[in-house]
């Protein structure tokens, strides 16, 4: 089954990718952390590194990932995400934690 | 005419000034990676079109950077620093083993001789290298396991190597210092190194004179005399006329010898320039007053120049890679500040002017000098 899922990254990875606010990614087969970084990074091949850490694939320490009013920052890779990111009416959301004064 | 291009990293991104050998009237271009830290810019010496950037981010990691066209146009490269083999540890701040972790580039190095060739400093301290332009990445890893590295610690700013050297008469001649390691060569194009910190006093470590553990803040070199090194260290100005084997201080009578940066003239081997900085816990000029300091003899006799440079409630400080000299007939000298300057002097030192006044704090300095 095909979905597609809206990603909004932090204004530097726009900056990055070259894209406005976000992106809209098709995925084949289940929808889950994993799936939906892996396409991003495979449309958007500068962002490796940005979100996981390369080598482990680690979420990196200072990024954050809601959806659906929910923190999945500490969810399992490939636990399924909400239905209503994977079926496109909720974005998932990719933030810069917020650091600082 | 010739003319000059001043690449200036900041803490909110890359700004590319731009003027003519008169180093009179610029433009500024940026800011480039807006809202990144941009530790290093450099231009190849072999192809000054193709320029490198360190574009950094606490929260999103390092990204690479690669210009073919002067500045005009950016494109991500390789991004991928991976340790060779098992990392291992080093000294942390109290004194406990720490695991080496990739953290960003400090320091980018261009080859003399080929634009797809260049050197990355890093921090957690490693020195890798690239032969296709910046796409992939090998840590020369024989500086990491030459054996002192468990016991090389962290600095204030971080375990960075921040300076490599080139010797422009021997492509496998590499100098490269480290924050707080010390300095090191490689005589073999990387694949071995050694210590080269003998005649380095520092009193904030339990040996000061061991052979390693110098919280060295920079290191220059003259391309037409490649065995003789000038330092700013954490304090203490040095040289050495036996590439590293041995050094001298050459502090003289400099007000303080705190200080990051130092470089020297360009057509002039022993004229060098330094920015002295009150004391470790005061990172600002003595009383502030923004003076560089110039050495027409290599050392010890140093004059203050101060003409165009703010001479009252100056407090920034000027960082270990913000200082860069360009190579036209009359050698310009340029450094950067924590508060946003970017001065030039288009007459070797003699007077000042600042081109840009409110930039972000400036993280480093480079200057190109084209036809």
């Amino acid at each position: 089954m095909s979905s597609t899922v809206r990603v909004e990254l932090p204004a530097n990875l726009c900056l990055l990718a070259g894209v406005h606010y976000g992106v809209d990614i098709s995925l084949d087969g289940p929808v889950t952390q994993r799936t939906i970084l892996d396409t991003l990074e495979t449309a958007y091949p500068m962002l490796r590194g940005t979100i996981r850490d390369y080598t482990t694939q680690q979420r990196r320490a200072f990024i954050r990932f809601f959806a659906c009013e929910q923190d999945l920052s500490h969810a399992a890779p490939d636990d399924s995400v909400p239905d209503a990111v994977a079926q496109g009416r909720e974005p998932f959301l990719i933030i810069g934690a917020i650091a600082g004064g | 005419m010739s003319r000059v291009r001043v690449l200036v990293g900041t803490r909110k991104g890359a700004f590319i000034l731009s003027s003519d050998g008169k180093r009179k009237d610029w433009s500024v271009a940026g800011p480039h990676f807006a809202g990144w830290e941009i530790y290093h810019l450099k231009g190849s010496p072999v192809d000054p079109n193709r320029i490198y950037a360190s574009q950094t981010s606490g929260w999103f990691g390092q990204v690479m950077q690669r210009s073919d066209d002067g500045g005009a146009t950016w494109n991500p490269i390789g991004n991928q620093f991976v340790y060779d083999g098992v990392p291992g540890t080093h000294q942390w701040y109290d004194g406990t083993a720490h695991p080496w972790e990739f953290k960003r580039v400090w320091h980018i190095e261009p080859s003399l001789i080929c634009p797809d060739t260049l050197y990355a400093g890093a921090e957690d301290a490693a020195l890798f290298h690239s032969t296709d332009g910046g796409v992939s990445w090998q840590e020369l890893s024989g500086l990491r396991k030459h054996g002192t590295g468990p016991a090389w610690q962290p600095g204030a700013g971080g375990m960075c190597l921040h300076s490599i050297l080139l010797d422009p008469g021997n492509p496998e001649r590499i100098f490269i210092a480290i924050s707080a390691a010390g300095a090191f060569r490689t005589d073999d194009g990387g694949k071995t190194w050694k210590p080269i910190n003998r005649g380095l006093h520092s009193k904030y470590i339990p040996d000061p004179t061991a052979a390693v553990g110098h919280c060295v803040h920079h290191i220059a070199m003259h391309p037409s005399r490649p065995g003789t090194l000038f330092m700013q260290k954490h304090w203490d100005v040095m040289r050495s006329d036996d590439a590293g084997e041995n050094w001298t201080r050459i502090s003289g009578n400099l007000p303080t010898d705190f200080g990051f940066v130092i470089d020297v003239h360009a057509h002039e081997p022993e004229t060098l320039y330094v920015v002295p900085i009150k004391s470790d816990s005061e990172h600002f000029p003595i009383d502030g007053q923004l003076r560089v300091y110039r050495s027409r003899g290599g050392g010890n006799e140093w004059e203050s120049l101060t003409k165009g440079l703010p001479q009252s409630n100056c407090y920034v400080n000027v960082l270990r890679d913000a200082m860069a000299v360009d190579s036209l007939d009359s050698c310009g000298v340029y450094f950067g500040t924590t508060g946003g300057q970017v001065y030039v002097s288009p007459d070797a030192g003699d007077t000042w002017q600042a081109i840009v006044h409110d930039l972000p704090a400036v993280l480093s300095i480079e200057v190109q000098t084209l036809p």
